[in-house]
């Protein structure tokens, strides 16, 4: 085990107690004065949730913006397939709710993995989101007197969950990118869009630009600034099948920890536990399913193992309802990562259903019968219908069929308090980060996290940094530093184009897929992650040999943009592994076999584990340096999670 | 990548109507107003008419009527006038917004499909200039016939005789299925527009939304059959001098 | 399945474009339309061929990223769907499948299938949102919203910017998209003050890219989340208001 090195992971946390903190800080933050912000250019790479609220407060405050998005418009980023809603401690039903309860449950939630202070700070500013998305025109559902209704949301005992029908997620993006659309108009910020990031620049150690790609011509072009922020998403489609969208990638992010932004926690990766399974080897990605079925829906497999009778005719007696018999206190409603294992130990013993044994059935045959069918189509019926579009069968009469999928990265760039990463003037907000939902993330608090850091943290924070380089100009594009960065860039880009190969990259990235699935999923151990430590450097050398990129650089090409970030996926992949090798112990969505109890449950090591494990990139031959961050709990002391 | 630019600034120099008229949303609105204008005569125009299926007199009463509206507050024929002049204006309007729209269109839809399936579309609907050409060509065509009598068209045409012009100018078969055709056509043209004009007009309630189309089927219904009966009566010679 | 696809093939935004007839071989019911562009991509890839560029990326269906005229109805022949949910048991064995770009002068073509939709971008620029800096919001309970006025808030904001309304729309119009977008903010208390400029700028944007609605309807047909034409009718009415309104008294009620 190498040595931490506690001088490059200042977390930065401020003094005072856990209320004082946040506080205290912007009281003695330093200050931008509003003259002088105009004379500051920030680069804001991605415009979801957390990357256009940030660009587009950026611009309100009066900095100059330079946003990028690879989409076509900012108001397609992946944000927008969030369903269930969104968290705030507003406590507007009198059910108990607080901050500190807010703060409690994400803490919990996230296995004892995260930092109080921050999860604190996005418990504190939640209440904020809620005020300024409504102020904007987000259509939260509401009761008859006008006021906003909640609804309660993964394992937790208030409502403090605020919708949109089952669209949360487009809404508030929606939300977001209407500010930021206001700001372009205004030319505070300059938007580009097809435009990838493929490099950030630095110089002296501090970060000082972007190399971009524009994906509609190839070329390449450089941009300086004070400041970088990078809000460009997970890394999920590592496992190729996932519920992120066909272009969600780690490039950006992956590209800054090559440059020396170092990566926490790379093997937290969240399951959900309610997807369609896929059908067929071209399954491109997974459907999700709102988690909010799972409160009528009763999850079951048969009892036998290879029952192949359709589920209406396998009777009461040969049904195995496998949570509500584990876990009789939450049943069906136990956290995601717990129904991702029970899902899978079920499937590991053959009694898979469907077509491919690769689901377990969600069956709402007794809440229809409780209930009727027409409460039933009221509450779930668009999704009924999504997935009667997908697999052609009627919920209604047939029990949904559901498996994992990976659907979140709870780790990410190691940020501190201020959301800097170990790189000067580099930030990375929202899902980017690995902030703040330690080894799990509890529904409906991504929105809430992207939101936090892009309209309530991040402004704040910058000004911190950006005040020392009052009167500076930023570093210019033809420093020696951007043309070796764009350079880089071009000969990456060529190799891909130059290899003549013979094998697809959407192959490269299945293959890549199955090893992560199989050995960095929902359960690992020692030997699988050795293997797949083995068997993804053999699959990325394959991959630089034998990938066959059609057609040029100076067009639209898919496949070429494709070759680049899933170039990046095996390295991050191998990453992954060796994460999930270092850490020792069963935490959230991480669950190592070698570390459960008696009756299978996950088992913590909070003497040994306690810390975050962030990675330095050494090079390409050599290994990454394990830096820890430990972990202090002041307020909340770590306790089993037990849902039994 | 598409960076984001500054649309060209628009003049701002002109009336405001004209201005509003400039908008497209503005020149729908202008067309339906002026198609209210136009439905409103067609429908009273049809409806005088039928006074051809009373004894021969009162049709050239009707017809002299029509000249003697308004009288003896104002002199005869003046609110005729008035009237021709605003129906005129109306259909000007309503022809000119009409094309420079169609000429638009066409501009911000270039290239057409190798398919296309209309679903929701209807005949009517997508054929609003060609049925507005034809009616307009009626309409010409019309007062040449029965209104100014030009000799070419109607030799035996005799000012003040209504009722007589009216019958020896639909005797002909062809004549008469020429009307015919002009007014399915127009039918068509009421049928959606008797429809599309509170869209423009922004008239909507979701009560009462399900009546705009009733309505619209409702007048094309009345006018066509109406107007219909009257070349078919009288080429098969139900009505006669 | 085995199926003939005839693709429009063009290789950049002023090459001259042509259908290309493509053979999609041991294509499985259960794919989706787009799986079965990929798996015909991964074949051309192997054959030395170029692949066919579409629009595509959540395939949820909430995006709004995939954009093709499959057999002349944008998004293809299930209503009410993207065509990334659209899934090949909707079509027969032996089909010959006609794929298209959308076609309008405001969606200029970038490659193949895909296109430019940022003039939809240009609209929301114009006023599709309401000014209130991040920080300065009222608590959200101080305004009460009528629970009907926030549904029909939402029937308008489900649009997820796809432009089919547009490609369906043989004037080329935008006016469903625009009518939807200007809606949803129009009928919240939150829009009322910046209503009447909000209707103006945004029609008077789209106007510079896209033709005219002539109430044909085949937008709403084509639309996935099925905006309805109300929204339109309800936008007109606001430009008209918001070109004769004395603004300065738009503070009084009734």
């Amino acid at each position: 085990m190498l040595e931490t090195r506690p001088d490059t992971l200042d977390s930065k946390v401020p003094n005072g107690t856990l209320e004082e903190k946040w506080t205290g800080y912007l009281n003695s933050m330093k200050l931008v004065a509003p003259t002088n912000k105009r004379k500051f250019k920030i680069i804001v790479v991605g415009t979801g949730l957390a990357g256009a609220s940030a660009a587009a407060t950026f611009g309100e405050l009066g900095y100059q913006v330079e946003a990028f998005t690879y989409h076509d418009s900012a108001r397609r980023a992946h944000s927008i397939a969030a369903q269930g809603g969104i968290n705030a401690a507003k406590n507007y039903h009198s059910d108990g709710d607080s901050i500190y309860r807010l703060f409690y449950d994400t803490i919990k939630g996230g296995d004892y993995r995260s930092r109080e202070a921050n999860v604190y700070r996005l418990a504190e500013v939640s209440n904020e989101i809620i005020d300024q998305c409504t102020a904007q025109g987000v259509p939260f559902a509401r009761e008859y007197g006008g006021l906003l209704d909640n609804r309660s949301f993964g394992g937790v005992q208030v409502s403090r969950t605020f919708y949109a029908r089952g669209q949360t997620g487009q809404q508030l993006l929606l939300g977001s990118y209407s500010a930021l659309s206001r700001q372009v108009k205004l030319g505070t910020v300059k938007l580009h869009t097809r435009a990838e990031m493929l490099e950030v620049v630095l110089k002296d150690g501090r970060a000082v630009g972007v190399v971009v790609r524009d994906l509609t011509t190839g070329e390449i072009t450089t941009h300086s600034a004070h400041a970088v922020v990078l809000a460009t998403g997970g890394y999920s489609n590592a496992y190729y099948l996932s519920t992120n969208a066909m272009a969600c990638n780690g490039t950006a992010i992956w590209r800054a920890y090559r440059k020396g932004a170092q990566f926490a926690n790379a093997s937290f990766t969240q399951i959900h536990p309610t997807c369609i399974p896929a059908s067929d080897e071209f399954q491109s990605k997974l459907t999700l399913m709102s988690e909010s079925l799972r409160n009528d829906g009763r999850i079951w497999v048969p009892e036998k193992a290879e029952d192949n009778r359709p589920p209406n005719q396998i009777p009461e007696s040969d049904r195995d309802y496998y949570l509500e018999r584990r876990y009789p206190a939450f049943g069906n409603l136990v956290p995601r990562d717990v129904a991702s294992r029970a899902a899978k130990r079920q499937i590991d013993q053959n009694k898979g259903v469907g077509p491919l044994h690769n689901g377990v059935y969600l069956d709402f045959q007794d809440a229809i019968q409780r209930l009727g069918r027409d409460v039933i189509e009221a509450r779930y019926g668009n999704l009924f219908e999504m997935y009667e579009r997908i697999t052609d069968e009627n919920p209604y009469d047939v029990p949904m069929r559901i498996y994992p999928a990976p659907h979140y990265t709870m780790g990410g760039l190691w940020v501190d308090y201020e959301l800097m990463t170990t790189v000067p003037g580099l930030y990375a907000i929202g899902e980017a980060n690995f902030s703040d939902h330690g080894a799990n993330r509890l529904g409906a608090s991504a929105l809430m996290q992207g939101l936090a850091d892009g309209y309530f943290v991040i402004p704040y924070t910058i000004g911190n940094y950006l005040a020392d380089y009052l009167n500076t100009e930023p570093v210019s594009t033809d420093d020696p530093v951007f043309h070796e960065a764009s350079a880089a860039v071009r000969d990456r880009l060529n190799r891909f184009l130059a290899n003549n190969g013979t094998r697809t990259v959407d192959w490269f990235h299945r293959e890549l897929g199955k090893i992560l699935i199989e050995h960095c999923g929902m359960a690992r151990n020692e030997a699988g992650l050795e293997k797949a430590l083995s068997d993804i450097p053999a699959l990325k050398e394959e991959f630089y040999a034998d990938v066959k990129v059609l057609g040029e650089n100076e067009t639209l090409n898919q496949s070429l943009e494709k070759a680049g970030r899933v170039a990046d996926f095996f390295e991050l992949g191998e990453l992954m592994c060796r994460d999930a090798l270092n850490r020792e112990e069963s935490c959230g969505g991480h669950f190592r076999e070698e570390h459960q109890t008696d009756d299978g449950e996950a088992l913590r090591r909070d003497d040994e584990f306690a810390y975050v494990a962030s990675w330095e990139w050494t090079g390409e031959s050599s290994d990454p340096r394990l830096h820890k961050e430990q972990l202090e709990f002041e307020n909340v002391a770590p306790t089993t999670r037990s849902y039994k | 990548m598409t960076t984001t630019a500054e649309a060209p600034a628009k003049k701002r120099s002109l009336p405001w109507f004209l201005e509003f008229y400039n908008s497209n949303v503005g020149r729908k609105w202008v067309m339906a107003i002026s198609g209210i204008v136009g439905l409103g005569f067609v429908f009273f125009h049809m409806f005088g008419n039928l006074h051809l299926y009373e004894e021969p007199a009162r049709f050239d009463e009707y017809a002299e009527g029509l000249r003697d509206f308004g009288e003896p507050i104002f002199s005869r024929t003046l609110i005729l006038w008035i009237a021709r002049f605003g129906l005129l204006a109306a259909f000007a309007v309503h022809v000119h917004a009409g094309f420079t729209l169609w000429w638009k269109n066409r501009k911000a839809k270039p290239v057409g499909y190798e398919r296309q399936q209309f679903v929701e579309a209807t005949f009517a609907s997508r054929y609003m200039l060609i049925t507005g050409v034809i009616v307009l060509a009626f309409i010409v065509y019309h007062l040449a016939h029965l209104t100014w009598g030009l000799e070419f068209l109607n030799p035996s045409f005799t000012r003040g005789e209504a009722r007589e012009n009216l019958i020896e100018g639909l005797e002909s078969p062809i004549t008469a299925g020429w009307y015919v055709v002009a007014n399915l056509a127009l039918g068509l043209h009421i049928l959606h527009g008797a429809w599309s004009l509170f869209q423009s007009l922004g008239v909507t309630h979701p009560r009462f939304n399900r009546w705009r189309r009733n309505f619209a089927v409702g007048l094309t219904a009345v006018i066509v059959a109406g107007n219909v009966s009257f070349p078919i009566a009288i080429s098969t010679g139900l009505v006669g001098s | 399945m085995n199926l003939t696809l005839k693709v429009w093939r063009q290789d950049g935004p002023a090459a001259a474009g042509r259908f290309v007839m493509y053979d999609a071989t041991d294509i499985s019911p259960d794919m989706s339309f787009l799986e079965m562009l990929d798996a015909v991509n991964e074949q051309l890839i192997s054959e030395g061929q170029l692949p066919i560029e579409f629009d595509h990326d959540c395939r949820e269906g909430i995006c709004g990223t995939c954009s093709l005229m499959i057999d002349g109805i944008p998004h293809g022949p299930q209503l009410s769907t993207a065509t990334c949910q659209l899934h090949m048991r909707k079509f027969a064995d032996g089909d010959t499948i006609t794929i298209e770009p959308w076609r309008a002068a405001g969606f200029p073509i970038v490659r193949d299938l895909v296109v430019d939709r940022s003039a939809f971008d240009r609209i929301i620029e114009a006023g599709g949102f309401i000014s209130v800096a991040t920080g300065s919001a009222p608590d959200a309970n101080l305004m009460p919203v009528p629970q009907a006025a926030a549904e029909a808030a939402m029937d308008a904001a489900a649009c997820i910017g796809c432009g089919a309304c547009v490609a369906a729309c043989p004037n080329g119009a935008a006016q469903l998209f625009t009518a939807a977008k200007v809606s949803h903010l129009n009928l919240l208390p939150q829009g009322q003050p910046e209503r009447l400029m909000r209707t103006v700028n945004m029609v008077d944007t789209m106007e510079e890219y896209f033709g005219s609605c002539t109430n044909i309807g085949e937008c709403t047909t084509a639309c996935p989340k099925d905006i309805s034409l109300d929204f339109i009718a309800l936008m007109n009415r606001d430009y008209v208001r918001g070109k004769v309104k004395q603004r300065r008294l738009t503070g009084q009620r009734a």
